[in-house]
């Protein structure tokens, strides 16, 4: 089949990643400069306008206080991307200090820290950060922080096999050969190699936290009405499901896309990162 | 054989003690009085008899190992102490409301892999369709989640179409929206890791022997491929059991579903540390049970497991 012979990076970039990398744009418009796409004000209350279904001017359609729901879902980028990247780095910081410390400390305490993580797998999910709320009581910043908690066994044992498998790497070995420091070797060699696909974690990260942080605020333990953060929004609209299902629809389907569109994109870095 | 398994048993007994430990010595960690803590924090506003009570109870007032040999002992005999909104034994609670959220898990488990093994099987015949399929999966299992997905089911089968009912009554049709809103993105996430090992294995030696031997494609797919593609499915089941019971936590509050979840939600709510504490050792136990288990039904069904020792 001569005729197939694709360029190099033409096929990187298929339609679904194209309309991921649309998402992500517009979630950081949003996010950065919300009165681009909604010059409204979220918090605007409109009585006589309450409980609208989506028409002209109201592409969302409006709440029980006559809120426009667009332009709320709009203004909840920011809160929410927040709220998923701090969770992230919470997660990601505290595996890899684990996950760096198993796999280049030595033996005991690569032994202890797996065996913590065996533990914490134990956890599952939402419990672990369950847990952390019931003790330091609900609200935006514990929830976030939960969520960073919960999400840190996954990340570091990830991190721990990566860095392990970079450290007997043959370059690492020809370092030592070499001759070169441990810390050469460490900060040269091994962190850089290590570290990288972390990024990959990260871009994978972000839409899974979005996605926890808001499950939290739905059940009533993170953000509360009347923020306009999307998880917030869901709490604010569960009750009103029957009768004005845009209320829940469109902010769901924003954490939905904003999820499915971070998970593409990290599949696709992965992809070139393996090649 | 005899040997591995007891390995895991001894595995598993030690899982268990250190996330009790871990969860004795976390919930040490907290500023202030343990007694308000296990009343509901500081703004809870507990009589001062209330507070002796818990002292008493709890041992407060002995140094922390015997609080903690204390702990250990009761644990033991599968006293969990007694959680003080519902004034209750937490023993008693959980074992009025675990049958009903381990029947939802164990069904929605079961379709989830019904359905994930159908996809993984029929998405690697190859063909544009089956190929989309196949890599829609994960973003669905990724991004899906539970909240929405039970939204929706809610929105297009009780209030569009008025076929099952908004609220999980107590009857089978009560129970086919929660199930398939905890099922269908965990078959998302194990139809997209059977399907690689499903394409693993028809590239395999054995796959290319048993065609050798004149098989038909039905017979290589279902009797050799398959069973090799539900491998991580079946490693994968003791966290899927608890990423359902942590499901059930959503699902069951969004579809009024009395249960382990709700519970533990009201818990979290009202602060009652005893109570969710206990909830998650008895989860973390089944993590551990179900763990072991799997490992056993891994080494039935992968022949080189058994050999391998």
């Amino acid at each position: 089949m001569l005729t197939r012979a694709p360029r190099r990076g033409a096929r990187l970039l298929g339609p679904v990643q194209w309309v991921a990398l649309a998402v992500v744009v517009l979630l950081l418009v949003a996010a950065l400069a919300p009165s681009v796409l909604a010059p409204g004000d979220p918090f605007a209350i409109a009585p006589a306008e309450a409980f609208l279904s989506p028409r002209w001017g109201h592409p969302f359609g409006t709440d029980e206080s006559g809120r426009d729901i667009y332009t709320r879902v709009v203004h909840g980028a920011a809160p929410s991307l927040v709220i998923g990247v701090a969770a992230t780095a919470i997660g990601i910081g505290l595996a890899l200090v684990l996950g760096l410390a198993a796999a280049l400390l030595g033996r005991v305490v690569d032994f202890a820290v797996s065996r913590l993580l065996e533990v914490l797998f134990a956890f599952p999910g939402l419990l672990l950060a369950l847990l952390v709320i019931t003790v330091y009581g609900p609200g935006v910043v514990t929830s976030t922080i939960a969520v960073g908690l919960a999400t840190a066994p996954g990340y570091a044992r990830i991190i721990r096999a990566q860095a392990r498998s970079v450290a007997g790497a043959p370059y690492v070995e020809a370092a030592v050969v070499l001759g070169r420091s441990r810390a050469r070797i460490l900060g040269r060699h091994i962190l850089p190699n290590a570290v990288v696909p972390v990024f990959v974690l990260v871009t994978l990260g972000v839409g899974q936290a979005i996605v926890w942080a808001a499950a939290l605020s739905y059940l009533g333990l993170g953000a509360e009405p009347p923020a306009a953060e999307w998880g917030a929004m869901l709490f604010a609209g569960k009750n009103y499901l029957a009768t004005a299902w845009w209320m829940t629809f469109f902010p769901g389907l924003a954490i939905v896309l904003s999820a499915a569109a971070t998970t593409v994109l990290g599949r696709l870095l992965q992809r070139r990162e393996v090649r | 054989m005899l040997v591995k398994a007891a390995w895991g048993v001894a595995g598993g007994v030690f899982v268990l003690w250190a996330a009790a430990t871990l969860t004795f010595f976390g919930l040490r960690l907290i500023p202030g009085d343990p007694a308000q803590a296990v009343l509901g924090g500081p703004g809870s506003q507990a009589s001062a008899e209330a507070l002796a009570a818990v002292r008493a109870e709890y041992g407060l007032d002995q140094p922390v190992w015997v609080q903690y040999l204390r702990y250990l002992g009761r644990l033991g005999t599968g006293d969990l102490g007694s959680s003080y909104s519902l004034r209750q034994p937490v023993a008693e609670i959980i074992g009025a409301q675990i049958g009903g959220t381990l029947l939802l898990a164990a069904l929605s488990l079961a379709v989830a892999w019904v359905i994930a093994l159908g996809l993984a099987v029929w998405s690697t015949r190859g063909g544009r369709v089956a190929a989309a399929v196949g890599s829609a999966l994960e973003i669905v299992a990724a991004a899906v989640p539970h909240f929405w997905l039970a939204m929706v089911l809610v929105l297009v089968f009780s209030t569009t179409l008025r076929w099952l009912p908004a609220v999980s009554t107590p009857g089978p049709a009560g129970l086919v929206l929660p199930v398939l809103t905890l099922a269908l993105p965990l078959a998302g996430f194990l139809g997209q890791v059977m399907r690689e090992s499903v394409l693993d294995a028809l590239e395999a030696p054995f796959v290319l022997s048993a065609r050798a031997r004149g098989e038909s494609e039905g017979g290589v797919r279902w009797r050799h491929v398959l069973r090799h593609g539900a491998l991580p499915g079946i490693a994968l089941s003791g966290w899927a059991f608890g990423w359902l019971i942590s499901g059930a936590v959503v699902v069951e509050t969004i579809f009024a579903r009395p249960g382990l979840g709700r519970t533990l939600l009201n818990a979290v709510q009202l602060r009652d540390v005893p109570l969710v504490v206990g909830v998650v050792l008895v989860v973390a136990l089944g993590y551990v049970v179900v763990t072991v288990l799997t490992d056993a039904v891994s080494r039935i069904a992968d022949p080189r497991l058994r050999s391998a020792s």
